[in-house]
């Protein structure tokens, strides 16, 4: 059983049908992630018992017609913590931590019926583009295995497309949902700041953190983000802001019809490859043809984004980590013999490599004698940013641009050089900085790797962005390709 | 390469953060933390003068209520992620160094 041929309201409608039953759609599940997994590595642990039980329930209730996502498997990334199911993050530190609640999105998922079939890989705490910093093992992209999934939702975003789960959730702090989504051919949303509830989401950049679906279609992520997004009394930074059903609007190709689009000209500028920006000129083709106008705006502060963006995410996750000492949960270092010594063998020999450089850049930043320079005037550049964005959104209905510089890279040419990993975030960073919604969808191939395509909006304006991805998916066919995995479809 | 931060430096820092690298290590970092910082000097170049800092992109305000505790009866369950426990306690090494040479 693959998820190739049928979106979520065609799946709903067969349980709905009892075509299938949710059990044996669960099993059939498992069955293709075991089979093909070998090849993706996109699990780090799946949570096969008790996903059939719940998927046995489900049956025996009967599947509710009007609950669009009963039954139906979902893979988490492994930074969304789960009640009594392993969350590591990916890092040795916390390689058999067993949480003792759910997040809120989880439960969420949980009361809409969705079936947790287990935790994907990532980058170790969220930290890179590539899923190479993870401690246990790095996923394949799944239209070529010689190639990185991107990252950090790189295991989300390559089991969705490679068929084994219609629905993932990733979590975006710099593009991390985004870019995966982009070098695997897969639809990504990074929703507004405050949109979705951070609780229960193992913190990165508590400032820049948001969760948001990957899926095959952006139909299908409309309907899934409806059911996660919400305020929670549990993360005052959640939003009270109504949520809407953003699928029940999707129905017309033609609704970019009169809207302006903003194409800035820094995201086509230098660095980008040549076939990824023919794809975004090619959109703003289609768009023209469908009645928008496609303007060049200019974002002028949008190059000062990565370096912003590494000192005040770093700073972030320099705090936020060191809860990890070694003394409540997680790794605590053997031979120890005082608790200085557990807190920092534990944590010298529980981090990655770039976990540690990003602390070590954070603790620098924020530290005595250079807050001031580095953390303070960041902030500010912030600020300039988010001005840029809000002029340009002022008169466009939203931004359009390509996702990454260029395709998915091959596994280990850019893990030895951090400040080139660091430069692919270039397009996505300022949407995270400015707490924007982001979209990447499916916009061309370059030597059969997927290219994507970002649409940026104004806060809570999820709508326009799904409207608009909607109205290209119906006038394009790069959505509905899919990779050969082992010489076979 | 000018020396935006040197070993010493990045020793003080690893310090602060509560990590240790060996030498092997600190030669690795100490010229990659330096290019990396030369990378943040670029905003030296965007005028700031009089504008504000962003630390939060939330549409809330503070918000306020009591402060009720709460029993989640998990004691066990956190307890079994400790890595040492005993009697419902989590077990530390002693606080004062236990080793030969206490300079």
């Amino acid at each position: 059983m693959n998820y190739f041929d049928k979106d979520l309201a065609g799946l709903h409608a067969d349980l709905v049908a009892k075509k299938i039953s949710a059990k044996e759609l669960t099993q059939a599940t498992f069955d293709n992630i075991k089979a093909t997994d070998p090849q993706i590595d996109a699990f780090l642990n799946l949570n096969e018992e008790a996903a059939l039980n719940q998927a046995a329930e489900i049956d025996q209730q009967g599947i509710n017609a009007n609950q669009p996502l009963a039954g139906i498997p979902v893979g988490l990334k492994d930074n969304i913590v789960t009640k009594g199911l392993t969350t590591t993050a990916a890092s040795k530190i916390l390689e058999n931590f067993k949480p003792v609640y759910d997040a809120t999105v989880t439960e969420k998922l949980a009361n809409a019926q969705m079936i947790t079939v287990g935790k994907t890989n990532l980058d170790e705490f969220a930290m890179g583009g590539s899923t190479e910093n993870s401690a246990f093992k790095t996923t394949k992209n799944a239209w070529d295995q010689t190639k990185v999934p991107g990252g950090s939702s790189g295991g989300s975003a390559a089991a969705v497309a490679s068929g084994q789960v219609p629905v993932a959730l990733g979590s975006d702090t710099g593009g991390s949902i985004r870019q995966p989504a982009a070098f695997n051919g897969i639809v990504g949303i990074k929703p507004t700041y405050g949109r979705v509830s951070r609780w229960g989401l193992i913190a990165f950049g508590s400032s820049l953190d948001q969760i948001g679906p990957m899926t095959r279609s952006v139909k299908d992520n409309a309907t899934v983000l409806s059911a996660i997004a919400g305020h929670d009394d549990h993360d005052l930074t959640s939003s009270t802001q109504a949520v809407p059903d953003f699928a029940a609007d999707l129905n017309d190709a033609t609704s970019v019809k009169g809207m302006r689009i903003g194409l800035p000209k820094e995201f086509l500028a230098e660095g980008v490859n040549e076939d990824v920006k023919a794809a975004i000129l090619a959109a703003a083709d289609t768009y023209r043809k469908l009645g928008a106008t496609v303007d060049e705006v200019s974002l002028p502060h949008n190059k000062y984004g990565v370096a912003a963006y590494y000192i005040i995410a770093s700073s972030e996750a320099s705090s936020n980590l060191q809860r990890f000492d070694g003394i409540r949960y997680g790794y605590r270092a053997k031979d120890v013999k005082n608790l200085e010594d557990v807190y920092v063998k534990s944590r010298s020999e529980g981090f990655g490599e770039e976990v540690k450089r990003r602390i070590m850049l954070g603790t620098f930043s924020l530290s005595a004698g250079f807050y001031d320079a580095y953390f303070l005037k960041a902030a500010k550049v912030r600020t300039v940013i988010i001005n840029d964005f809000k002029a340009v959104l002022k008169d466009h209905d939203f931004i359009m641009g390509p996702v990454a510089p260029t395709p998915a890279f091959g596994i280990g040419d850019e893990i030895k050089d951090p400040i080139t990993m660091y430069m692919n975030d270039v397009l996505t960073i300022p949407v995270n900085l400015a707490g924007l919604p982001g979209l990447s969808l499916p916009a061309g191939f370059s030597n059969n790797l997927p290219v994507g395509m970002q649409l940026i909006g104004r806060p809570f304006d999820e709508s326009t962005l799904y409207k608009a991805g909607y109205a290209f998916e119906q006038n394009t066919d790069f959505h509905l390709q899919v990779p050969t995995l082992g010489g076979q479809n | 390469m000018a020396n935006r931060i040197n070993r010493e430096q990045v020793q003080h820092v690893a310090g602060l953060a509560k990590l240790e690298f060996t030498d092997a290590e600190l030669d690795a970092f100490t010229p990659q933390l330096d290019d990396i910082i030369g990378m943040f000097e670029s905003l030296s170049e965007v005028d700031t003068d009089g504008v504000d800092v962003t630390s939060n992109v939330s549409d809330q305000l503070n918000v306020m209520r009591e402060d009720v505790a709460d029993n989640w009866g998990q004691s066990s369950a956190l307890l079994h992620n400790a890595p040492d426990a005993a009697r419902g306690f989590i077990k530390v090494p002693a606080i004062i160094d236990e080793s030969e040479d206490n300079d």
